[in-house]
C-alpha cells in the first residue's frame, strides 16, 4: 500500500485534509488544505478561484448599466447594496446629484439587504455549531425581505435593483405597506432568535475565544465591516464617509472587544437593530419628489415617453445599445456592504465602457487572514470561524 | 402454549416493534423538527405523510450501492451490520410489562430474565461502537476516520460515567442486577417511606442526580445532539458514514433510532419505574390481571415515547459541543459527579440501614 508510513518522523504523522472545495460547511466553493494533528490544525493553506468569472475583465467591455447584474453576483446575500454602490460610483464619476427621495429609498433598500445578509450569516453560524432551528426560523424573514425587493424591482435574490441616477419606479403603496409590516413584526423575531443562541451556554463555549484576531492584525490585513468592528475599531463607511444621505440618520456603530466569533455574531445582531432603526427613520421622513436624477444619457426614459417623444426614443436607443459616452476620469467609491467596505475603483478613458474597473471585495481580504486565524485550533473551530467571517465565494472570486 | 413458543413469538414481536418504532421515529423526528422550526414537515406520502418512512425505506433499498475501491470491503459491509445487530440485541432484557397469565401459566413479558441484565445492556451498548469504528475505518476516508475516532473516544468516556450512575441505582435495589427485579422493586413500597401511592416508588425521586448523569450519557451513547460529533454534518460531512450509500447507510441511520428507543426504555426501567404506573395496585383489584398487564405495557411505552420526544426536542434546540469540551464534560464534570453520587447513596443507605 502506498499510504503506509515508513518514515516515523513526527512530521509524517500529520494528515493532510482537504476542507473543500465541495464541503457542506464552506457555503460556496473554496478549498483549504489543512495539515492536521488529530483534531488540531497545524498548518493551513487556502486556495481560491473556483468560481472566478472574470467580472472585472468583463466589465471593461460592457456599457455601465450592464455591469449592475455583475455586481449582483458578488455578495449575493445582499446584492442591492452592490447594485447601489455601483450606481453611486457612476454618479460620482458623472457628477450627478441625486434627489433626497432617491437617497432615502436607497437607504431603505440597502438596510433591508443588510438585515437579510446578517440574518443569513448569524443563523449559519448556528447551523455550523449544530443548531439548525434558528436558521430555518429566520429564513422566512429573509423571504419577507425578498418579497419587498420583489415588490420594488420584480427580482428576489439577484435583484439588479435601481438604475444609474435613481430607481426605475417609485415605491408602490403595497411595497410601503410590506415594509411597514416588516418593521412591525421583525423585532419580535429577532428577539426570539437572540434568545435561542445569544446566552446559550454551548453556543457561547463554541464561539467565545474562537477564531479571534487582534485589531492591529485586522487593520494590517485591511479588514472592514463587522469583522473589523468586532475587534473594537469603530470604522463604518456609513459614518466615516457618509454617502447616500446617511448623515441624516441617527444610528450607532456597535463594536466588539475581542474580535472573536462571538463578537462578530453580536456585532451583526446589534447592526440588525440599527438597520431597523435607520429604515424606520427613512420611511417616516421619506421626502416627496422625483425618484430619479436628471441623467438622460444613463437613466432610461419612461416607456410612454419613448413611444411618443423623439428625444426619449433616441436616449432609449443610445442607452440600450451602450452608446452613451462616459466622461474621462478616475473615481473610487465605497459603500458599507453586507460584510465590509465594498469599493469600486473606476478608471475611465472617455470611451463607452470602463478602461479599468476594480471591485474591492471584503471577502477576498478576510479570506487571506483565514489561515492565520485557524492555525492551532480544531477543525470544528475552523468551520465556525469561516461562517462567522461571512466569506461568500461569489465575492471572494468575483 | 409452551413458554418456549411464547418467547419465540415475543422475540419476533419485539423485533418488529423495534423496527417499526425506529421507522416511525424518523417520521416523528421530522415532524417534531418541523413543529419546532415553524414548518409543516413531511405531508405528501399518505395522510399526514404517514407513509413517509415506508417511502424512505424503499428509496434506501433502491439507491445505487457504492463500495469505494479503496475500502476494506468485508469490514465495510460488516460495520453497519454490527451496529444494527447490537442495537437490536439490547431489547432482550427489558421487562416490557407485568407478566401475563393464561390458565395458571405465567408468561413473563421479557425475553430473557438474566440476573446480570444491567451489565448485559452496558456491554452490548459498548459493542455498538465497533460498528462505527469498523465502518469509519474501512471507508478509508479521512472524514470517516475522524468521525470514527470521535465516536469511539466519546462512547468509551461516557460509558464510565454511565456505569457509575447505574451503580447508585443498583445499591438501592439491594445489589440485584436483574432489570426485572429493579423494575419490580420500584412498584412496591412507599415513596420516601411515607407517600403511599402504589407504583410510584420510582428511583428518579431518590436519584435525581444519577438520572441526569445517565440521561446525558444516554445522549452521548446514542450520538444525538449535543453529542453528535461523530457524524456532525457541518464539520465531517457525514462522519463515519460519509462513504456509505443505499441500505448500508440506512442501517446506520436506522440503528441510531433503535438505540434511541432502547435508551429510552432503559431510562424508563432504571429511573421511572418501568411498567409501573400510579394506581397499579388499585387497578389490579378492579380489573382482570391480564388487562392490567396490557395497561402496564402501555405505561412503559408512554414513558418511552416521552423520552424519544425529549431526545428530539433537545436535538432541535441546542448546538453541539466541540470535541475537547465534550471530553472535559465527560471526565471532569460527569465522572466526579457520578462518583460523588455513589458515595452519597452509599453513605445514606448505611446510615439509615436500608
Amino acid at each position: 500500500m502506498e499510504n503506509t508510513i515508513t518514515d516515523f518522523d513526527h512530521k509524517n504523522e500529520y494528515t493532510k485534509l482537504n476542507l473543500g472545495p465541495t464541503h457542506p460547511a464552506t457555503h460556496g466553493i473554496f478549498q483549504n488544505i489543512l495539515t492536521m494533528d488529530g483534531e488540531i490544525i497545524v498548518d493551513a493553506e487556502q486556495t481560491c478561484g473556483y468560481i472566478h468569472r472574470a467580472f472585472e475583465k468583463i466589465a471593461e467591455h460592457r456599457p455601465f448599466y450592464q455591469i449592475t447584474p455583475l455586481t449582483d453576483r458578488l455578495n449575493y446575500c445582499s446584492s442591492p447594496i452592490n447594485n447601489m454602490g455601483w450606481h453611486m460610483t457612476v454618479e460620482k464619476l458623472l457628477g450627478v446629484q441625486t434627489p433626497k427621495r432617491v437617497d432615502y429609498m436607497r437607504v431603505i433598500i440597502m438596510e433591508l439587504a443588510r438585515i437579510s445578509d446578517h440574518l443569513i450569516c448569524n443563523s449559519v453560524i448556528g447551523v455550523d455549531v449544530g443548531a439548525l432551528t434558528g436558521f430555518t426560523y429566520v429564513f422566512q424573514w429573509r423571504e419577507k425581505i425578498y418579497d419587498i425587493f420583489e415588490e420594488i424591482c420584480g427580482a428576489r435574490l439577484t435583484t439588479n435593483i435601481g438604475r444609474i441616477g435613481g430607481l426605475e419606479r417609485d415605491f408602490s403603496p403595497a411595497c410601503i405597506q410590506k415594509i411597514r409590516e416588516f418593521l412591525k413584526e421583525f423585532p419580535a423575531i429577532l428577539i426570539e432568535f437572540t434568545k435561542l443562541l445569544e446566552r446559550n451556554r454551548i453556543f457561547m463555549d463554541r464561539t467565545i475565544g474562537v477564531g479571534g484576531i487582534s485589531a492591529e492584525r485586522a487593520l494590517n490585513y485591511g479588514f472592514t465591516g463587522p469583522n473589523l468592528r468586532a475587534t473594537g475599531v469603530d470604522y463604518d463607511v456609513r459614518a466615516m464617509n457618509p454617502y447616500c444621505s446617511y448623515n441624516d440618520f441617527d444610528f450607532i456603530i456597535p463594536v466588539g472587544i475581542n474580535g472573536d466569533t462571538y463578537d462578530r455574531f453580536m456585532v451583526r445582531q446589534q447592526e440588525m437593530w440599527e438597520s431597523h432603526k435607520i429604515i424606520t427613520q427613512a420611511l417616516e421622513n421619506l421626502p416627496e419628489g422625483k425618484y430619479f436624477a436628471e441623467v438622460p444619457q444613463f437613466y432610461l426614459p419612461p416607456k410612454e415617453e419613448v413611444y411618443n417623444n423623439m428625444e426619449a426614443l433616441i436616449w432609449h436607443f443610445k442607452i440600450v445599445m451602450g452608446e452613451a459616452d462616459v466622461p474621462l476620469g478616475e473615481v473610487y467609491h465605497s459603500v458599507e456592504g453586507g460584510n465590509g467596505e465594498l469599493g469600486f475603483y473606476l478608471v475611465s478613458d472617455g470611451g463607452r465602457a470602463a478602461y479599468r474597473l476594480h471591485f474591492r471585495r471584503p471577502s477576498f481580504i478576510y479570506y487571506q487572514a483565514y489561515t492565520e486565524m485557524i492555525k492551532g485550533s480544531t477543525l470544528s473551530d475552523a468551520i465556525v470561524t469561516l461562517s462567522s467571517m461571512n466569506v461568500i465565494a461569489g465575492e471572494l472570486d468575483a | 402454549m409452551s413458554v418456549l413458543v411464547f418467547k419465540a413469538i415475543l422475540v419476533l414481536v419485539l423485533f418488529l416493534i423495534s423496527l417499526g418504532i425506529a421507522a416511525y421515529s424518523t417520521y416523528a423526528e421530522r415532524k417534531v423538527a418541523a413543529f419546532l422550526q415553524d414548518r409543516i414537515g413531511p405531508d405528501r406520502a399518505g395522510p399526514f405523510g404517514l407513509l413517509q418512512p415506508i417511502a424512505d425505506g424503499v428509496k434506501m433499498f433502491l439507491k445505487e450501492e457504492i463500495i469505494p475501491n479503496v475500502s476494506d470491503k468485508l469490514l465495510f459491509i460488516a460495520g453497519p451490520c454490527i451496529f444494527m445487530l447490537t442495537a437490536l440485541m439490547t431489547s432482550a432484557v427489558i421487562p416490557w410489562g407485568k407478566a401475563l397469565e393464561f390458565g395458571g401459566q405465567i408468561y413473563n413479558l421479557q425475553v430473557a430474565d438474566i440476573n446480570i441484565g444491567v451489565l448485559y445492556v452496558l456491554g452490548v451498548v459498548s459493542l455498538g461502537v465497533y460498528g462505527i469504528m469498523i465502518g469509519g475505518w474501512a471507508s478509508n476516508n479521512k472524514y470517516a476516520l475522524l468521525g470514527a475516532v470521535r465516536a469511539s473516544s466519546q462512547m468509551i468516556s461516557y460509558e464510565l460515567a454511565m456505569g457509575m450512575s447505574v451503580i447508585a441505582v443498583l445499591l438501592m435495589s439491594n445489589g440485584t442486577l436483574s432489570l426485572n427485579d429493579i423494575v419490580a422493586s420500584q412498584g412496591t413500597g412507599k415513596l420516601y417511606g411515607f407517600i403511599d401511592i402504589s407504583g410510584m416508588n420510582w428511583n428518579v425521586f431518590y436519584q435525581p442526580l444519577g438520572f441526569i448523569i445517565f440521561l446525558v450519557c444516554a445522549f452521548a451513547e446514542t450520538n444525538r445532539t449535543p453529542f453528535d460529533l461523530p457524524e456532525s454534518e457541518s464539520e465531517l460531512i457525514g462522519g463515519f458514514h460519509t462513504e456509505y450509500s443505499s441500505m448500508k447507510l440506512g442501517l446506520y441511520l436506522f440503528a441510531e433510532y433503535i438505540n434511541m428507543f432502547i435508551s429510552s426504555a432503559v431510562i424508563a426501567c432504571l429511573f421511572f419505574g418501568g411498567y409501573n404506573f400510579p394506581g397499579i395496585d388499585y387497578l389490579g383489584t378492579v380489573l382482570p390481571h391480564n388487562v392490567v398487564s396490557i395497561i402496564s405495557v402501555a405505561a412503559l411505552f408512554g414513558k418511552i415515547f416521552f423520552f424519544i420526544f425529549f431526545f428530539m426536542w433537545v436535538r432541535w434546540t441546542i448546538p453541539r459541543f466541540r470535541y475537547d469540551q465534550l471530553m472535559r464534560l465527560g471526565w471532569q464534570v460527569l465522572m466526579p459527579l457520578a462518583i460523588i453520587n455513589v458515595l452519597i447513596t452509599g453513605a445514606v443507605l448505611t446510615y439509615f440501614g436500608n
